[in-house]
């Protein structure tokens, strides 16, 4: 098997047996091997690489799938020369280079006020269509501009805060709030967490979402106070439930102003008494609240958890195989970005191989990037919304062969299907994970997807293989390092029938787990 | 403002613990064709969970109406006994739900009054996962029928126990397992309710279901066979993307005679639940209400009245009159939430509710092997006592679980909690959800409470059954 051939603690070296330079700089390729980690005194951690040129490319497109949406094969044969190291650079380092904007987002028109509507059955109605259509718009404009983006990693990252601060449409229904969200995530996601979280607190999805509108000086809603301890920043087991409803007091007052974009502080329902949260006591606010939660050692290693278990396995705070490096690329200025790059150099990181089902969102994106398959918006707008609801089933009636393209509509139909629509997470613990999703409706729902992108796809370089040769082609095209013997038995049923291949292999073992 | 009333998955990304789950046992086809031809739902009776999700108002589904404080509190929001369907001590029913009276009169309908927990939690999500996992105060992810499932995978009939999972001969058998059949949940997702550490619910849809035809099905068949090279989670795609040819083998031909719409899952946005939207049709209902064909016969409310949860139901009817060996199932309905303009948005989702039991009760009450049949149906929590400023109520406690089903013994059990003692504004408990379990686990699905339950539970067994 292609791929890492030993990670470990050496004392010598384990190919040749001498004993290491000492000091040992840290990531350096040595003659034989990969210096991953410096262990100190003379043991090193290292990946025996046995001068594979394989591994790298494998491990590479490993990070790729992991970190982006997939390399291809032209970029895999350019970056592996480079090593893996300067692959991470390239990746992370993207979106300070990114030029044109492939999907820039759309403009929604604005609602009108529910109290406008609310009595009126025609107006209820026209409001509600509204919501669907921008709704579907912009769940649309997201998963082209995934396929699309030259910034798959910003993407990436954008998708995981998405999950991490997860907010729902379904319940803050306006497009444009949750398209600045979106792009709260997109800005500021690679930057300090207190920032971050601040922003997201004050914007008005999450104010929504969270019911701040609920959250008066004469009766605290502690949703969020909760929720931002719990699932933002701590982790169960590091406050109190007297921290939550301190702290929700402290939040009292926080709207989303006038215009319906922004944030303000309605000051009569603000309760400025003093509060104690986490040992800290005074008139804090809500900002205080977010700076003291954000900075506490406990938030630190749950966020690093966090981008562990979604990118690398999943762990809990206090197991990160990972945190020494993460903790310390975050600092104090809790850098998320630094601690995501960190951790995309660990070895634990590469270590991660097979530990991670593909998400529903990154198996669609991946999958139609590595097929060159564009994602074509409804030629009338949004407005065929619920002919979509049939699409899981209608994706491969609709296809031309080769047209290298798929519409919206049965794209959104799979992911509905599948059960991850983007900006409908189920509840803000954000989606689940691994075995989550392999239930046996999504087998059948992945099945019809598969078939459809294979369908749609142009194949001439697997056709151009002779027979024999083509399920190795297929698995270069996906940047799959191989098949096991299972899947290969399997593919000769195809008889080298590109699309069938192509399906196959979108199906397999192999290419769900990363 | 409505919680995101039908997608709350296995578990959250965060508390989820599910990476275990595997299925086990291997049965062939013709196993399964065959002990649901001889022996289907042999030791016992089926149960099926019906999960309302948004917290629905208990108080104006079962109303005391001759209550002066039911009144006091709810002002414009209350009933009076003229308009909602008289009950006996004072209580009458949601003026929507004529079918359930009917069912009432017929000693069919129980009423478990005051059902709730200890320390109720107001949070959506965590009084969700408090029912589903039956286990307050504890970070459990596994939900109670989910033990149940591994349980029945401990102590398998239908296959191989343990991990001789992939034992069979290769090549005479389909890869698939019994758990895949024992628990099924109609929609794209999983429940938490139905998941357990190793063993989950088969997901059904309630649009056409059936494994892939043709020349991918049949390398799909290969593809799914277990390879030494598959690390754990390649194994379990494989294991169950084999399910899927398990239980469509045998539910898809039961399916197939019941539907004829040409649906996947839908793929439209929901506009947002039951609150001031509540016109949408549910996003994640997948199927089109008017195009499943009726199953019930001449008596049963017509599947555009049952709606969303009509078309679960019709799955689940289909299965049990085919003699499927599925023992529980779990369907559901959302957009409970009606924090605003409570009357209309409740009026019509208990509308759609009374419309899709009172179908399926037609549909299943009359086939010999519906008379097993056992329905329960609860919410994550009530309302407050007192109606809020918006025409609405704002998340409670307690409130009352419906139980139907021939063997049911009809009418109220449990106390009904006092309207003018109230926990800050809540009602107090007078009946542990878990008794309802317990009940329901000993008398429908034949096992003993304490396996899901915890061997030192002691929750009063109850009359309903």
């Amino acid at each position: 098997m292609a791929g890492v051939d030993a990670i470990g603690r050496f004392p010598t070296c384990p190919v040749c047996g001498a004993a290491y330079p000492s000091p040992t700089p840290a990531r350096q390729r040595l003659d034989c091997l990969t210096v991953l980690e410096h262990g100190g005194h003379g043991t090193l951690t290292v990946r025996w690489d046995g001068l594979s040129m394989a591994t790298a490319r494998s491990d590479i497109a490993f990070l790729h799938r992991r970190a982006g949406f997939g390399a291809s094969p032209a970029q895999l044969d350019a970056a592996v020369a480079g090593g893996y190291d300067a692959a991470v650079d390239a990746l992370v380092g993207v979106g300070a280079r990114a030029d044109a904007d492939p999907e820039p987002p759309p403009t929604f028109a604005p609602l009108p006020r529910l109290a406008d509507v609310r009595t009126d059955p025609q107006a209820r109605s026209t409001y509600a269509q509204m919501v669907r259509q921008q709704g579907t718009e912009l769940t649309g404009w997201w998963v082209r501009r995934m396929v699309a983006s030259a910034d798959p990693f910003t993407e990436k990252l954008t998708f995981f805060w998405h999950g991490h601060f997860a907010t729902s449409i379904t319940k803050v229904r306006v497009a444009q709030a949750m398209l600045a969200q979106n792009e709260i995530f997109r800005r500021s996601g690679n930057g300090p967490f207190d920032a971050l979280t601040l922003a997201v607190a004050r914007d008005p999805a999450m104010l929504a979402w969270l019911d701040a509108g609920q959250n008066r000086k004469e009766h605290p809603n502690e949703n969020f106070s909760r929720e931002l301890m719990e699932l933002f920043t701590l982790g169960i087991g590091n406050y109190t439930e007297t921290d939550v409803r301190e702290a929700a007091r402290a939040f009292t007052g926080w709207r989303v102003d006038a215009s319906r974009t922004g944030f303000q502080l309605a000051a009569k329902q603000h309760d400025d008494g003093t509060k104690t949260v986490l040992g800290k006591t005074g008139d804090l606010g809500g900002e205080d609240v977010i700076a003291l939660v954000t900075h506490q050692p406990a938030s630190a290693r749950w966020v690093c958890a966090r981008l562990f278990s979604r990118f690398a396995a999943p762990v809990e705070p206090d197991a990160n195989p990972a945190a020494d490096a993460m903790l310390t690329a975050y600092g104090s200025a809790l850098d998320a970005g630094a601690a995501v790059a960190a951790m995309l150099r660990s070895p634990a990181f590469l270590a991660s191989r097979g530990k991670l089902v593909a998400q529903p969102v990154e198996y669609v994106v991946t999958t139609l990037r590595a097929l060159g398959l564009r994602v074509t918006p409804a030629a009338d707008g949004s407005a065929d919304a619920s002919a979509g609801a049939g699409g899981g089933g209608g994706a491969g009636t609709d296809v031309a062969a080769g047209s290298g393209a798929l519409p919206q509509r049965a794209v959104l139909a799979a992911l509905a299907g599948l059960g991850q629509v983007p900006f409908q997470p189920p509840s803000v613990g954000g989606w689940p994970e691994n075995a989550a999703w392999l239930t046996t409706a999504s087998t059948q729902v992945r099945t019809r997807f598969a078939t459809a992108a294979a369908a749609a796809a142009n194949l001439a370089s697997i056709a151009d293989e002779p027979a024999a040769g083509r399920p190795d082609a297929v698995a270069h095209l996906l940047s799959l390092d191989g098949w096991t013997a299972r899947t290969r038995e399997a593919m000769t049923g195809a008889g080298g029938n590109p699309a069938r291949l192509v399906a196959l292999a979108l199906l397999s073992p192999e290419y769900l787990t990363v | 403002m409505p919680f995101d009333r039908r997608r709350f998955l296995i578990a959250s990304g965060v508390t989820g613990g599910l990476a275990a789950a595997t299925t086990a046992g291997v049965v062939s086809y013709r196993e399964l064709h065959h002990s649901a031809a001889q022996e289907p739902l042999a030791g016992g009776g089926v149960l099926v969970v019906v999960t309302l999700y948004g917290g629905n108002d208990g108080l104006n589904m079962v109303i005391p109406v001759e209550d002066p404080a039911y009144r006091a509190a709810r002002g414009e929001l209350a009933y009076s006994a003229e308009q909602a369907l008289p009950l006996t001590d004072g209580f009458a029913l949601h003026p929507a739900m004529t079918g359930l009276r009917k069912l009432w009169d017929d000693r069919r309908l129980a009423i478990i009054r005051g059902v709730g927990y200890p320390k109720p939690d107001h949070s959506h999500f965590r009084s969700m996962a408090i029912w589903q996992t039956a286990s307050p105060g504890t970070t459990s992810t596994t939900g109670w029928l989910g033990r149940w499932l591994d349980a029945q995978a401990r102590t398998s009939t239908g296959g191989t126990p343990g991990p001789g999972i992939w034992s069979a001969p290769a090549g005479s058998s389909i890869p698939g397992s019994a758990a895949a059949l024992r628990a099924v949940s109609v929609g794209p997702t999983l429940a938490p309710l139905v998941v357990g550490a190793t063993t989950a619910a088969a997901a059904v849809p309630t649009g056409p279901f059936a494994a892939p035809g043709g020349a991918i099905g049949q390398e799909s068949r290969q593809l799914y066979r277990p390879d030494p090279a598959d690390g754990p989670l390649a194994a379990r795609v494989a294991s169950s993307g084999a399910d899927l040819f398990t239980v469509a083998g045998t539910l898809g031909p039961v399916l197939a005679n019941e539907t004829d719409q040409d649906q996947g899952p839908a793929g439209q946005l929901d506009a947002g639940g039951g609150d001031d939207t509540a016109a949408t049709p549910p996003a994640a209902s997948t199927a089109s209400p008017s195009a499943s064909a009726a199953p019930t016969g001449p008596t049963g409310p017509t599947a555009a009245k049952a709606g969303a949860l009509g078309a679960q139901l019709d799955v689940v009817a289909a299965c049990i009159r085919a003699g499927v060996p599925t023992r529980a199932y779990s369907v559901n309905l959302g957009g409970f939430d009606t924090h605003i303009m409570e009357k209309a948005t409740q009026a019509k989702l208990l509308g759609e509710l009374d419309a899709a039991l009172t179908r399926f009760q037609a549909a299943v009450g009359g086939d010999p092997h519906g008379t097993a049949v056992t329905t329960v149906v609860y919410s994550e929590f009530g309302r407050r006592v007192a109606a809020n400023a918006n025409d609405g109520t704002d998340h409670g406690t307690a409130a009352p679980v419906l139980v139907l089903g021939t063997g049911v013994r009809g009418g109220f059990h449990g106390d009904a909690p006092s309207l003018t003692n109230l926990d800050d504004g809540d009602l107090r408990f007078t009946t542990d959800f878990r008794s309802i379990y317990a009940t329901l686990l000993e008398r429908v699905l034949g096992t003993e409470a304490g396996v899901v339950l915890g061997s030192k539970e002691r929750f009063p067994r109850l009359a309903f059954l």
